[in-house]
């Protein structure tokens, strides 16, 4: 496999270099300047996820290919408390943190694929992807 | 990464610079409500020029500063969000609703003085 990235998530700083990084990638790997602006922004998401309900946790950024479509690969994990109702955890305006609650679903919204793993005692494992897009 | 707020006539106007942790912007929300108590601002700009992103904490923090400035008698106005910013703040289901915003400092320095007559 081609260059991983592993970034350590345990504090606010750690976000922003996240998410820069993430932004370096997908630029270094041809993605517009608006997909590059939606990756940063749902690792962005995913890593405040880390820090708020685990304190620390990874991100791993890795380009891929599937089905001839090059994208990019984003896991963010953690072994922190872990999340009891997923669904409600996906939903718009649910949070446990005093947040807004937009943090999973929109970085599902904002991604092609996501995949979240998680139970109490477990930790959580956030799996999400972006394709670029091929015109003609 | 301290943001520099300039005080401009009745304005309090803050230009973010670079990217900033959510302490950043914490620490940018006490100081801009404390100076507009302390200059007595009428409104407030916040220039967002810089940022490449605008995750659901940099806009609650932007949501909080203005509904505070608001209920110290100052308006807010949001200036500068990237096009490319804008999609992904749709994208992830965050508005602005209810704040002002402008395309860049000028737009945002002619509604506050549009504001300003209103109330005059």
């Amino acid at each position: 496999m081609a260059e991983e990235l592993r970034l350590a998530i345990a504090s606010d700083v750690d976000i922003v270099h996240a998410r820069e990084k993430g932004r370096e990638l997908a630029a270094a790997h041809g993605f517009t300047l608006g997909d590059q602006t939606v990756i940063a922004t749902a690792i962005s998401e995913v890593a405040r996820n880390i820090l708020l309900y685990a304190r620390r946790g990874e991100v791993r950024i890795r380009p891929a290919t599937d089905t001839g479509r090059d994208g990019l690969v984003v896991i963010a994990e953690d072994h922190g408390p872990g999340i009891r109702d997923i669904a409600q955890a996906l939903q718009d305006g649910f949070s446990t943190s005093g947040g807004l609650g937009l943090g999973l679903p929109g970085a599902r919204r904002l991604m092609d694929d996501f995949d979240l793993k998680s139970a109490p005692g477990q930790g959580t494992t956030v799996t999400m992807a972006k394709w670029k897009r091929t015109h003609g | 990464m301290e943001v520099p707020i300039l005080k401009q006539g009745h304005y309090l106007i803050a230009s973010i610079q670079s990217a900033l942790t959510d302490a950043d912007l914490s620490q940018l929300r006490e100081a801009l409500i404390a100076r507009v108590g302390k200059y007595r601002a009428r409104g407030v700009i916040v220039d967002v020029t810089a940022l490449d992103v605008m995750d659901s904490f940099a806009v609650r923090t932007l949501r909080d500063i203005a509904h505070m400035a608001r209920l110290r008698g100052s308006e807010t106005v949001i200036v500068g969000i990237q096009p490319e910013v804008a999609f992904a703040m749709v994208q992830l289901g965050l508005s602005l609703k209810g704040i002002a915003t402008a395309l860049d400092l000028e737009e945002g320095l002619a509604f506050l003085d549009a504001k300003a007559r209103e109330r005059a």
